[in-house]
Order: C-alpha cells, then structure tokens, then sequence
C-alpha cells in the first residue's frame, strides 16, 4: 500500500486535494470572520482616540461605552497643504495609512525629523463638540522611535494650543525605558503644556532630560523626557514639532489659534 | 514502546517527556510571550489546539499521504489550522492578539508541532494521535504559565493583570526587576525549571556525550 502512494499521479492528485481543501478552510475563516475583525479594529482605533481626549479611562474600555462616547466626536479630513477641512475624501471610509504610500496622495518629505519618509496630503481629524468652536481637537500623530514607528494621538484644548492629552497605540520600544511611553504617570505630565510659544508658528514643546518643575523656565512648553530612552525621547519631540509645524497640523491649528486670540 | 493509554498519552507529556523541558522544543516562543500570564495562556491554548488538529487530521490521511511530500503535506495541514486560529483570535480576542503579534503565526515554525505529526500521528489512530497532541500542547502550556508566573510577578507585581505586589511607583514597597520583563529572564527561569525536574527525575539525565579526561601533564606556573 505504501509503495501505491508514491507514483506521479498518486502524488500529484493528494497535493492538489489538500491545497483545495486547506485553501477552502483558511478562505472560509478568513471570510466569515472578517466583520468582527473589522469591528474590532475599529472599536480600538476609537477607544484609542477617547482615551487620548480623556474621555475615557482604561479600565473601562466596552464596546458599548465606547460606541456610546464615540458619538460625541466628529471625524473631518484635513487638507494639510492649506489647512482647510476638504471634502475630497469621505472621512469615514478614507485610509489615512494607505493614503501614506499612494504617491497620488501624499508627499515625500526632504525635511523629515520624524523619519515618516512619506506624508499624506489629507489627514484625519476627531472634533469634539462644535465643529467652529471644538471644545477638543484630536490629531492623529506618527514618528520614529529608537526602534519603531511609534503611532499615537494628541488631544488639544479649544485653544488648540494646550494638550489635553497625549497617548501612543502602537509602538515597539525597548520595554521599561523606551516603552514607558505608555506609562500612565509619564502621560500624566502632559495635560495642561502648550504647544506653541506666543504667536510662533512652530511648535516650542519639546522633552528635556533632568525633570521639569513649575520654576523651570518656560516649563509650560516642557515635558520631563523619559529616564534611559534619549533616542525615543528625542523621537517624541520630533514628532510633535513636525506634526505641529508648518508641515503638519500647523496651518490647520493657526485658525483656531487666532479666533481663540 | 509499550501500549499507550489514553492517560498516559495526555500526562506523560506534561512531566515526565515535556516537550520543552526534556525536548527542549518551542523555546522561541516560550520567551517572546511569557512576559505576562494571558498571553502565555493564549498561546497555550492555542498551541494545544493546533497540535491536537494537526495530528488528528495528519493521522486520518496517514495513509495516504505519499513519502515523498510528507513533510509538506503536514506543514500545510498546520499552516492552514495557524491561519484560522490567528483569525479567530483577531476576531474575538484583539487585544491578546495585537500583544502575541507575529507569535501565533510562528505556530506554524514550531517544532513541538512538527514533530508530533511526524512522530506520532504518522503512526498512530486519528484519536490517540489527537489526545497526544493534546497531552504535548498542555506540556507547552504548563511550561508557559510557570514562565509567565515567574516574569509577571516579578517583573510587574501582577498576575493576569491584578496587582498582587503594590509597586513602589503606586505607593507600594515592590520595586519590580525589569530584567524579568525581557525575554533572557525567561531562560534562566527555563534551565531553573529543566534544573529542578531533572533532580526530580533522574532518568531525565542525557548520558555525556564523552568523558573529559583528567588533566594529565602537569604544568609549571608560568
């Protein structure tokens, strides 16, 4: 019987069933599986743009909590070439990370001190409460680490100049130094800096080494840099300045900065 | 071998021939995913469950799986059982999922899995082949939560995420050692633990390989 499997035919014909198959039963799953991933995804995505905003603690993440809060935000494209909201893509559908590599719809960077390489021309934005006059304003954020892309959110007061908060939701730096971005007593010091020194155009906030008090000089644009992790810090500050900049959500952030004034 | 019961093809896996500890298979994973206790116990259960399927479905087709391409005809038949449990863990457990990352899909570059198919279920009826997948991924997974006991508690005072030892930064006396967080902690926890099973167990003692032979020429202090 053994020697029967091994002919040509026999061979070819229990390969060719098996890929069928395995190929039916991995399509099946992947297919039948796909709405909750999705659901998933974007249920994260969410909950990860509340708990920037402070609307949300971590230990209360549901589905249903987060639906529900959820509701309260508006999602609106951004042109970041003019700073004006567009309505060249549906904000709802529109893939901002896809839109990243899409040389149609974005740019290379000369000047890239977040090391991002390609930017979007469009990029999403979370309002919260009235659209003129937000009562926050969240904006997506990305930059390179010592290791890794590190993506985050950043949520601005109306003033659009004072952090509300700021958190990471993906990230692959050194655990217990680089990864403390994610500690909770380090994004505690955030709420309440502001970005930009008066009327400038480019952003002032940046980490600094060796602590941060209320005496310290302009301590208002300063957030203690994290213990150990120079690089990931340094990668922090570039980040927000760029995203904050002329290049990034600058232009955009300049109209509420001037109504508010 | 002698006949195989069904006890003893669950159990003499978890102790007595544990696929990481006597074995030494599935070392790779057993540090990446062990810094806490819900994702070792995540990739426990999912281990154990594609090694059970892959050797029950490998031991249904045994016999008609030609010599020739047996290897790869195992290999599918695990690659394809990997793909479903990764989508089933993203639909239903997204955030254990983000944390084991590529780890579920390296299931599939297991040894322990591997091996079985081609160890045992090759030779063997499609239900003892299943019950001894089952019995070598519990060996996997009872290694796992050791391990991840050990890194979790001590490197962050919690076990599945409760705060056992209050942390110094949270007011406590727990000052965590951080080494524990990093993937060399979970080998030196591994030698402790193939340490403390081979004094238990003595016959778990290779043989040496050769014999160092006593220093023979004696030589002056230069």
């Amino acid at each position: 019987m053994a020697k029967s499997n091994d002919t040509i035919s026999k061979t070819l014909i229990v390969a060719f069933l098996l890929c069928i198959v395995c190929a039916v039963v991995v399509a099946g799953s992947a297919v039948a599986l796909k709405p909750q991933q999705v659901k998933n995804k974007e249920l994260d995505r969410r909950s990860n743009i509340l708990l920037a905003a402070g609307l949300l603690e971590p230990n209360q993440v549901t589905a249903d909590k987060v639906t529900e809060l959820f509701k309260k935000v508006t999602v609106k494209a951004v042109d970041l070439r003019t700073g004006e909201f567009t309505d060249a893509v549906n904000p709802d559908s529109y893939n901002q990370m896809k839109a990243a590599s899409d040389p149609d719809m974005s740019k290379v960077l000369k000047n890239d001190p977040a090391g991002i390489k390609r930017r979007e021309n469009i990029s999403l934005v979370y309002l919260i409460g009235n659209v003129d006059h937000p009562d926050k304003i969240i904006l997506p954020v990305r930059g390179y680490g010592l290791w890794s892309t590190m993506y985050g959110f950043l949520a601005l007061e109306g003033d659009a100049n004072t952090v509300a908060g700021f958190g990471f939701y993906q990230q692959g730096e050194t655990p217990g130094l680089g990864g403390e971005v994610d500690n909770p007593n380090w994004k505690a010091l955030w709420p309440g800096k502001e970005i930009y020194a008066d009327n400038s155009m480019d952003p002032e906030i940046h980490l600094v080494k060796g602590g941060v008090s209320p005496q310290t000089p302009n301590a208002e644009n300063k957030v203690d840099a994290l213990a150990g992790a120079t690089l990931t810090s340094r990668g922090v500050t570039h980040l927000l300045q760029y995203w904050l900049g002329r290049d990034g959500f600058g232009p955009f952030l300049e109209k509420y900065r001037s109504e508010g004034a | 071998m002698a006949a195989d019961t069904p006890k003893s093809v669950i159990l003499t896996p978890v102790f007595k021939n544990n696929p990481i500890a006597l074995q030494i298979l599935g070392i790779c994973s057993a540090l990446a995913v062990t810094s806490n206790l819900n994702t070792a116990l995540v990739m426990g259960i999912a281990v154990t469950v594609v090694t059970a399927f892959s050797n029950f479905f490998v031991s249904l087709i045994r016999t008609q799986i030609p010599s020739s391409i047996r290897i790869i005809v195992q290999m599918t038949i695990i690659a394809s059982l990997v793909i479903v449990v990764d989508q089933v863990l993203r639909a239903y457990a997204y955030d254990i999922s983000k944390q084991l990352s590529v780890f579920v899909g390296l299931i599939i570059t297991n040894c322990i899995v591997m091996g079985r198919a081609e160890a045992y279920a090759m030779k063997n009826g499609p239900v003892m082949s299943f019950l001894d997948g089952v019995g070598n991924g519990l060996g996997y997974a009872v290694i796992l939560l050791l391990v991840g006991t050990f890194r979790e508690l001590l490197g962050s005072g919690s076990l599945f995420g409760l705060e056992i030892l209050t942390l110094e930064k949270n007011g406590g006396w727990y000052v965590p050692n951080g080494l524990m967080l990093l993937p060399p902690s979970a080998f030196f926890i591994i030698g402790l633990l193939i340490w403390g099973l081979r004094t238990w167990r003595p016959d778990q003692n290779e043989a040496n390989e050769f014999k160092i032979a006593p220093n023979t020429k004696s030589q002056e202090a230069m």
